[in-house]
């Protein structure tokens, strides 16, 4: 395997304060091999001491690792190198060796200046834009030829990782995910940091599986809807047909949700349902001409929560508000992210993936799921800010709609 | 008359629990203003009265509950001052309100490179000519070589790995040329390696008086002003020939700060405590 290295530069009083000894024993503890290319050590206590060290690891992955926890010391890529711009030959395609990008506040340098990367995503690439100087990430499919791409990590840096606001709590569900702890605590934290999270003018974000209907729990998050707590609702096409077919017929993959028992021909329920909105062209239409009155998305609809619906192969129908394409329904998910400050992601995997895998580190992560494992994936997936809870959705929602719109409340305007 | 060291607080009338930045705040347990009041006032009272130490005050602001943790502010050296920049957005707010104060009195105000992080007093201690910084959880170690680059002076950077103990003047407190309290578990094993080699006594805090805030105490020659109730601390203090002076700051603790988050040093020109390098 092809060997990838770059430098760093680290200054100040770096013998004294055993910053250097730190930062080469960090680079070997996370694999890696260092070269000191160059140490000018300052004469007199006062004066500072510069450090050239040049960083090799078995691939870029590793490398990015040691460049991010050594950067938090200080090492930064050699100081006056600007981030290197090649123009995309290809649509759709980086050029070779392009950055990619984590979730974390990045920053490129040009003209010896530290320009923000806007909208942090992982797994991207940074296109600069000379026009405007602005800097932002771009997905695989959206380069066009010509966009200038960076290329290498000189005059890249990423931000210090950890530490964020507000860390305590989350850094303690997320030391580990287990069904013992006491769900009622965890849950009245996650109430606790989502009224703050509105307060300060955050949007919450719901990923949402066809399970919430299924166990019953609509009613509780068209509560959450209904009271201002859920601003955007990431679902696939079986969350808005079984609600739909719940709206409509009472019964949830031909289940009546509250006899508990199958109901004749209920099997047909949610086609007839799927195909009673493509008939009139799609959910907001059904809205307006009063054929759907109640569930999840009729609130969606009437409380003006942006929704995505994002097709999979196993669909039925699909509704006509659902986007196929999953390429698509990626780039419609990114649009909405935009001003998230809190993602919630019940009883769903892959779309819950899709989700993290294009916030930023800055969005706080709640992840509710019957298996551990589930829960586990999602809450390690790179974000610090992440609090994991093994439960049954139903009793989730059911717990988090009595701290956030008690009964007798009106809820939040 | 040539102006004397003086302290800078800011009285607690807008304090309060009013977001969570750290460990120790939670909005559920808010701060009793009256209690707060009483106890800012008893600090004061001690550190003016008892001590008598110049302090001037700070006009509070609505909505910065914060203010009156002045050690924030920034590093004051002789007609300097190298003002903050925090990491939270929450207290950036308080910025303007401390540069105007320093501006109107005549200090020149410096700033460090946009893309840093730093608290100030909170996390930039004085030992002699040396100034003990910390790194990692609120300021970042970049500050640190602006602030050695701007002051010419040795900067030892101290990396903090428990968030309990933000900022250095929580875990760190030089008491003279040769003495600092510290709490060893609040540094990396690098960090105690710097302490021990270039502080000529350490003096270890226990458990029970680090929670206690006893590291944020304020040193005004042989006195001591420090938390009370830290025991173990005040017997050790006496020991070595310093007099404790105890208040009752636990309405502060619920913020994450004590005696000495409560005040800044303006140290003047003729100070025999101000590091020779900054003469």
């Amino acid at each position: 395997m092809a060997m990838v290295s770059d430098t760093v530069e680290l200054r100040g009083h770096i013998i004294d304060s055993l910053i250097l000894p730190k930062v080469l024993d960090e680079i070997m503890t996370l694999g890696g091999t260092f070269e000191i290319v160059d140490l000018a050590v300052g004469h007199r206590r006062e004066d500072p001491s510069r450090a050239t060290i040049r960083v090799t690891a078995s691939d870029a992955d590793r490398l990015q690792a040691i460049l991010s926890r050594i950067g938090q010391h200080g090492a930064v890529p050699v100081t006056g190198e600007d981030a290197r711009l090649v123009p995309a030959d290809l649509d759709g395609a980086f050029p070779d060796g392009f950055y990619c990008t984590t979730h974390f506040d990045t920053w490129m340098s040009r003209e010896g200046r530290w320009i923000a990367v806007e909208r942090p995503e992982m797994d991207c690439g940074i296109r600069f834009d000379p026009a405007t100087g602005r800097a932002e990430t771009i997905p695989m499919h959206k380069v066009r030829r010509g966009d200038l791409i960076v290329v290498g990590h000189a005059g890249v840096k990423v931000a210090p990782i950890d530490r964020s606001p507000e860390r305590s709590v989350f850094e303690f569900m997320a030391s580990s995910v287990s069904s013992e702890k006491p769900k009622a605590v965890v849950i009245r934290e996650m109430a606790a940091h989502i009224k703050t999270a509105r307060a300060a003018g955050g949007k919450v974000l719901v990923v949402a599986g066809p399970a919430v209907i299924h166990t019953g729990a609509g009613g509780h998050l068209e509560r959450l809807i209904a009271a201002g707590y859920v601003q955007v609702l990431f679902a696939g096409n079986a969350l808005a047909a079984h609600d739909i077919e719940q709206a409509l017929y009472g019964t949830s993959l031909g289940m009546s949700l509250d006899a508990g028992m199958p109901v004749d021909e209920g099997h047909e329920h949610h086609l007839r349902a799927i195909n009673t909105i493509r008939r009139v062209g799609g959910i907001k239409q059904a809205v307006e001409k009063g054929i759907l009155r109640r569930g999840i998305m009729h609130a969606c609809v009437v409380h003006g929560v942006d929704y995505v619906l994002a097709g999979s192969i196993r669909d039925d129908g699909p509704l006509p508000d659902v986007i196929t394409d999953a390429v698509k329904a990626q780039d419609a998910m990114r649009e909405k992210i935009r001003g998230v400050t809190v993602g919630i992601m019940i009883a769903t995997t892959l779309h819950s993936i899709a989700t993290g895998n294009i916030l930023p580190a800055s969005v706080k992560l709640i992840c509710v799921d019957i298996n551990p494992a589930v829960v586990t994936k999602l809450a390690d997936r790179g974000s610090f800010q992440a609090m994991g809870l093994v439960t049954d959705v139903e009793p989730f929602l059911r717990a988090l709609a009595e701290h956030l719109v008690p009964a007798m409340s009106h809820g939040v305007s | 008359m040539r102006p004397q060291t003086s302290l800078l607080m800011c009285p607690p009338d807008f304090y309060g629990i009013e977001y969570e930045i750290n460990p120790w705040m939670d909005l559920r347990r808010p701060a009793d203003p009256e209690r707060a009041r009483a106890q800012w006032r008893a600090l004061h009272g001690t550190l003016t009265e008892t001590l008598g130490v110049r302090v001037e005050l700070l006009t509070p602001v609505k909505g910065l509950p914060d203010l009156v943790f002045t050690a924030n502010a920034g590093l004051v050296v002789p007609g300097r001052f190298i003002a903050s920049r925090f990491l939270h957005p929450e207290r950036q707010q308080e910025q303007p309100t401390y540069e105007a104060w320093f501006r109107a009195r005549g200090f020149s105000i410096e700033t460090l490179p946009e893309e840093t992080c730093f608290e100030g007093e909170g996390d930039a201690l004085w030992l002699g000519d040396t100034l003990f910084a910390g790194y990692r959880i609120r300021s970042d170690i970049r500050s640190h070589q602006a602030i050695a680059a701007m002051l010419g002076c040795e900067v030892l950077s101290l990396e903090l790995v428990d968030p309990r103990f933000y900022h250095l003047d929580t875990c760190f407190c030089p008491l003279d040329d040769r003495r600092a309290l510290y709490y060893p578990p609040a540094f990396d094993d690098y960090g105690r390696r710097v302490i021990r080699e270039f502080v000529p006594e350490p003096i270890a805090v226990n458990d029970a008086d680090a929670l206690r805030f006893a590291c944020n105490a304020v040193v005004v020659g042989r006195d001591i002003v420090v938390q009370s109730g830290c025991d173990a601390l005040e017997k050790t203090l006496r020991e070595h020939g310093f007099t404790p002076h105890p208040v009752d700051l636990s309405e502060f603790h619920k913020a994450g700060g004590s005696a000495k988050c409560l005040v800044v040093w303006i140290p003047s020109r003729d100070d025999r405590s101000v590091p020779s390098v900054l003469e």
